[in-house]
């Protein structure tokens, strides 16, 4: 017994030796763990907080641009400058000379400025739109000649920019856009209630333009929208087919490992490749039309199947094999037991993965580019092959443009364009949240 | 009939062909004694009539839509005057455009001559007898697909499995198309970069280093010929991936580990979410913040230190890159973290490890093919970003490793030379072909290559 | 400090929880209502031992709602082998993941009553579980080698709790761990190899040098053999008699063959309930439970 017990007082004296040791290094180790968890905190904190700092900076340039200056005028409409020979038919109507109606308008208000230049300088004020407005209103009602009335005209960029504190007064004169006289004008303008700023619904419903007042997302939308409609209508079965054979009917072979590394690569290329395909293939080769969205379209398709055919996939497999089992035992053909049942059960993921797919294409400018749609287009798109823009597009677009208003612009433009992208995704969620189906 | 009317139409005759087929089968089976005498069921043979009613129909009006324009091209080319047939391909491509703008009411460049007159009356005369042919052809085509059909329905004819064969080689088709696209993408750049590389020898592509790609118009011009070293591109595109990397992998690859070893649930699901929020941001989003934000704050900052920084630095492109490519290391970590099995973490718990040991000395070890698959793929997509440097990154190409300097990367030079009117036989935009081959090149062995380390990874432990 | 078993969710550790009680314990319940009032009240036999190690008393443990452990008390004694048996479900491999604590990392895991090491409790919210598992090792049903070296994979444990002062001690003390596990023959010429490319009884071993590198006073093993063949097993239980000497073990085990030719104490578990614990020889020759009867007859398990 003496034996044992000396192996144990011997098992004893290790142990206590190794919790020493043990307990020596500890409090280096658990420092190590402390810094170790707080990399990892940090790291957290760094993604989420760049995300803040990106939308709230984004935010902070953008929300002004959904309130627009307005100058309110009295003006005279002048029988004598409209139709100077009296006579009142469309042409005359139509040519007259109305800025120079908004010109007397301005002078009446500040009489001190008669110089030419001056009067210039007044007139900068008004945005260049504002002529068309009231040569609309005359033509639409010419009881209106040789009255004065009341009218609402947009105001030009830099006096917008003004009134929205972005052109800083205490920037020296000579930087600036804007004279001080004309700032003064402006302050008089506003003491005696002649401006005001109202919801910026032109920016809904304009298309592009050179002057940032008058410049609208209305075209890129329009232009966004035809193309995702290209896409979905061409990814969405073409994705879900390629899915269901790969997944449901194909033989392992060699052709088959072809197909899956080519679908794993492409979903990897990069995107402005795409553009590069759409360039040569659908516009040099097929002679498709440049900037047009069914174009646009084609391009996002090719760019976003490998997506919609990787979920789909996964989607298909998530369905037990008990399923297609069971209905094949029925006596099913096996496009019976695919189509009556797997593919019923993965439609909420297929649908996910193609709404993600579809937010994808959405937000994607690179290959656009290439294929044209990124020319000037004022005119909203009215159809498939009508020259258009896309949203994304329309920012790069804006995001060059060096005038100070078009920075706002182009933040708002973000906002419209990730509120999209949040719709998207939220329904996209909403589904899976919805439909997911634990086996 | 427009294009679009005659495809309602024909789809509109097939759902016709279902609906008789399907009574044609029942007509047909109650002469033999009920349905259960037929094959299939009778939708079946619905739709086995509508199949044939729309297929061939849609295959002829697709093929005619695909060769009509040319044939047109040809035709009324045939009855331009001699001497304009002698001018430059071009050309004569100049004036064809002429007669189709005529013909659509567009504006037309300059006088038209009464020559471009007759070819368009002759175009639109032509254009409307083929509307007329295509439209009447396609009609006929889909009835006798439906006379066809119908003769054939009888209880004996195996009508789903026709229809399932029709319906197999439509999913075979479907995908196919990656192939397809592989194939066009390869040839697309292929062509135009072996054009490229008959006016720019190969090497002094892959080893000059200048790059200066304006040509001059004529040949009197100063400018010369142009440069075509491409390699201060691709110092410039991996400067900026580089940065993108090292702010990247360390942010993402921790912040996987915290979320997946440390984080408590409800910090999980909240922190996940806005993270993959940041992978959404489409990358037009990040270059504007990058170039109106970031960029002017990294040169402030560095004329407060009293350096020089570029406005356009790859600093400012590489790390708002950096950043963008965060949510996609992370989330590829994590799946590869999640991977190993839990039986290591319990070894190493077992055997007194704290959190962070067991980590860092067991789960990464053991993840690491995983990990390093992921940060390939990272950087694929880091080297073909394009928004980000479009608008973040400079155009002049230096030669620099300073990333405080403006660089150029090859994505940049591809859009700036196809942007904008182009013409496809100047060097120039030939070389944008070739950057292509090069980008898709690297792109593509980085992928499979990463593809296949992170497969055999999973294989492992499945 | 709580830091260093952050609780986890994650599919492998589900997959752990169905090896467990809780779900098996709906198919077991049948069973246990056609024989219900069997379960004693108190544990029959001698739970007490003179020179325990540690002292468990009314250890109950839940999964989420479910209880899986109900009022256990055991002593385990020093240098002995005190093995566990009972059905599948019965909550024996639960019971001895409490004793180094590894149900900590399970998020929904819930443990009470008194566990003590020498005098200590284990439970107590000051504790920290780092040197508790340097003091209680743990071998696992599979053999999870780490994907590094034999070397390595001995020396990690030393490393980390700074166990050697030097390269010349660590070495040292993994060959010794790498002998008493009967394993350093076998792998002497090829250390430097990767410990997964081992046979699973080889691995198994080197998972015990592994936990022995460390010198536990008591090392827990979790069905050490049941994805070994035969001749592997054997070695084991050859390894666990020699263990003995030194370390005391606790044996969860399938097999009653194995519980009768290692241990000197045995304790019988039913549906989460310590049912009898005795001498092995006792237990199996002369088990004073009809549940304890039934199932080393072989009516059950």
């Amino acid at each position: 017994m003496s034996n044992s017990t000396q192996s144990r007082d011997a098992t004893r004296q290790v142990a206590e030796r190794t919790m020493k040791r043990v307990n020596a290094s500890l409090r280096k180790r658990y420092r190590a763990e402390r810094r170790f968890r707080m990399y990892g905190i940090l790291s957290v904190m760094l993604g989420i907080g760049f995300l803040a700092v990106l939308l709230i900076d984004i935010a902070g340039k953008g929300y002004t641009a959904f309130l627009q200056t307005y100058i309110e005028l009295e003006v005279y409409f002048d029988p004598q400058v409209i139709a100077p020979d009296g006579a009142l038919d469309e042409e005359t109507l139509r040519m007259a000379n109305y800025n120079s109606l908004i010109r007397e308008s301005l002078a009446y208000l500040f009489p001190g400025a008669t110089s030419r230049s001056d009067r210039r300088a007044l007139g900068a004020l008004v945005s260049n739109s504002a002529p068309f407005q009231l040569q609309q209103m005359v033509m639409e009602n010419p009881g209106l000649i040789g009255q004065t009335a009341r009218v609402t005209l947009l105001a030009s960029a830099d006096a917008d920019m003004v009134m929205k504190g972005m052109i800083s007064r205490r920037v020296p004169e000579a930087e600036r856009r804007l004279s001080d006289m004309q700032i003064a004008w402006l302050d008089t303008l506003e003491d005696r209630g002649r401006v005001e700023k109202h919801f910026n619904k032109a920016f809904f419903t304009h298309g592009d333009s050179r002057d940032p007042e008058q410049a609208g997302i209305w075209g890129a939308i329009k232009g966004s929208f035809y193309m995702l409609a290209v896409t979905l209508v061409l990814s969405f079965p073409i994705g879900i087919g390629a899915a269901v054979y790969l997944e449901e009917f194909a033989p392992r072979n060699r052709w088959t490992d072809l197909i899956e590394v080519n679908i794993n690569n492409l979903a990897a290329v990069p995107s402005i490749v795409f553009g590069l395909l759409g360039l040569a293939v659908f516009i040099n080769f097929f002679g498709m039309p440049r900037s047009a969205p069914f174009v646009g379209g084609l391009v996002l398709t090719v760019m976003t199947l490998p997506t919609v055919i990787i979920s789909s996939r996964a989607a298909l497999t998530s369905v037990p094999p008990s399923i297609r089992e069971a209905a094949l035992g029925m006596g099913a053909s096996k496009m019976q037991t695919t189509f009556h049942h797997v593919v019923p059960l993965a439609m909420p993921g297929m649908l996910t993965g193609t709404i993600i797919g579809m937010a994808r294409a959405l937000g994607e400018s690179a290959p656009l580019l290439m294929i044209g749609m990124v020319a000037f287009i004022v005119d909203v798109p009215k159809g498939l092959f009508d020259p258009s823009t896309a949203l994304p597009v329309q920012i790069y677009l804006w995001a060059d443009a060096p005038e100070r208003a078009f920075v706002e612009r182009t933040s708002a433009a973000i906002i419209v364009l990730l509120a999209f992208l949040i719709l998207m995704n939220s329904l996209a969620i909403y589904l899976r949240r919805k439909f997911e189906r634990r086996w | 009939m427009t294009a679009t009317t005659l495809l309602l139409t024909v789809l509109l005759l097939s759902v016709a062909g279902f609906v008789l087929g399907r009574r044609r089968a029942f007509t047909v089976a109650d002469a033999r004694g009920g349905i259960r005498s037929l094959h299939s069921l009778p939708g079946h043979y619905g739709l086995y009539t509508a199949i044939w009613v729309g297929l061939p129909a849609l295959l002829l009006l697709f093929l005619w839509q695909s060769v009509e324009p040319s044939i047109l091209t040809e035709l009324v080319a045939r009855d331009l005057s001699a001497e304009v047939l002698e001018l430059p391909p071009e050309r004569v491509g100049l004036i064809m455009n002429d007669v189709k703008n005529l013909v659509a009411g567009n504006i037309v460049s300059g006088e038209i001559s009464p020559e471009i007159r007759t070819a368009a009356d002759h175009w639109e005369r032509l254009e409307s007898g083929f509307r007329w042919s295509r439209t009447i052809l396609i009609a006929a085509l889909a009835i006798l697909g439906f006379v066809w059909a119908r003769r054939f329905i009888s209880p004996d004819l195996r009508a789903r499995n026709r229809v399932e064969g029709v319906v197999r080689v439509t999913l075979i088709a479907c995908s196919t198309i990656a192939i397809f696209t592989t194939v066009g993408i390869v040839l697309s750049v292929l062509f135009e970069s072996i054009r490229f590389f008959q006016a720019v020898p190969i090497t002094e592509f892959l080893f000059g280093l200048e790059w200066s790609p304006q040509i001059a118009i004529r040949a009197d011009q100063v400018g010369g010929s142009g440069a075509f070293g491409a390699v201060p591109l691709f110092t410039g595109t991996l400067l900026i991936a580089g940065i993108a990397m090292l702010v990247a992998a360390p942010i993402g690859l921790m912040t996987a580990i915290y979320l997946a070893e440390y984080a408590p649930r409800h910090v999980r699901t909240v922190a996940k979410p806005l993270l993959e929020i940041l992978a959404g941001i489409p990358t037009v989003v990040y270059g504007f913040f990058a170039a109106l934000t970031v960029a002017p704050l990294i040169r402030e900052f560095g004329e407060s230190v009293g350096m020089n920084v570029a406005s356009e630095s790859a600093l400012a492109a590489g790390l708002v890159m950096g950043v963008m490519i965060i949510p996609f290391v992370s989330s590829l970590s994590d799946d590869v973290i999640n991977a190993v099995p839990q039986a290591m973490r319990d070894g190493a718990y077992a055997l007194g490890a704290t959190k962070s040991e067991t980590t860092r000395q067991v789960i990464i070890p053991a993840a690491l093919p995983g990990i390093v698959g992921g940060l390939l793929l990272a950087t694929s997509r880091a080297i073909g970003e394009t928004m980000i440097v479009v608008m973040a990154a400079g155009l002049a190409a230096n030669l620099t490793g300073n990333p405080l300097e403006a660089v150029t990367t090859v994505t940049v030079q591809i859009v700036t030379l196809l942007v904008g009117d182009q013409e496809f036989d100047s060097p120039k935009t030939l070389a944008a072909f070739a950057l292509s081959l090069v980008l898709f090149l690297v792109t593509l062995v980085l992928n499979v290559i990463a593809l296949q380390v992170v497969k055999k990874y999973r294989e492992q432990y499945e | 400090m709580e830091s260093s078993v952050m609780k986890r969710e994650r599919p492998s550790s589900e997959q752990e929880l169905s090896n467990t009680p809780v779900k098996r314990k709906a198919a077991s319940a049948a069973m246990s209502e056609a024989r219900s009032g069997e379960i004693p009240k108190e544990t029959i036999g001698d739970i007490s031992h003179p020179d325990p190690v540690m002292v468990c008393r009314g250890v109950n443990v839940f999964y989420a709602d479910k209880q899986a452990i109900f009022d256990v008390d055991l002593d385990i004694g020093r240098n002995q082998v005190i093995s566990m048996i009972g059905p599948s479900g019965c909550g024996k491999s639960t019971f001895l993941r409490c004793l180094n604590r590894m149900n900590d990392t399970i998020d929904i895991a819930r443990v009470t009553g008194s566990i003590s090491l020498d005098g200590t409790d284990i439970y107590d919210r000051k504790l920290d579980v780092v040197p508790l598992r340097a003091r209680v090792g743990m071998v696992f049903q599979k053999p999870n080698p780490f994907p590094k070296s034999i070397y390595e994979n001995v020396a990690y444990g030393p490393r980390i709790h700074g166990l050697a002062r030097d390269k010349v001690e660590l070495d040292e003390i993994v060959h010794s761990s790498l002998e008493r596990a009967g394993l350093l023959k076998e792998v002497k010429d090829r250390l430097e190899q990767p410990g997964t490319g081992l046979s699973g009884g080889q691995q198994q071993r080197l998972c015990i040098a592994r936990a022995i590198a460390v010198s536990p006073e008591v090392i827990l093993m979790d069905e050490p053999c049941s994805a070994l063949d035969p001749i592997a097993t054997a070695r084991i239980e050859d390894l666990i008699d020699e263990l003995k000497e030194n370390y005391t073990i606790c044996i969860v085990t399938h097999s009653m063959q194995q519980a009768a030719r290692v241990s000197q104490r045995t304790a019988y578990f039913h549906l989460g309930y310590l049912v009898e614990v005795d001498e092995t020889d006792k237990i199996f020759t002369n088990p004073s439970h009809k549940l304890t009867e039934d199932y080393i007859t072989g009516r059950f398990g």
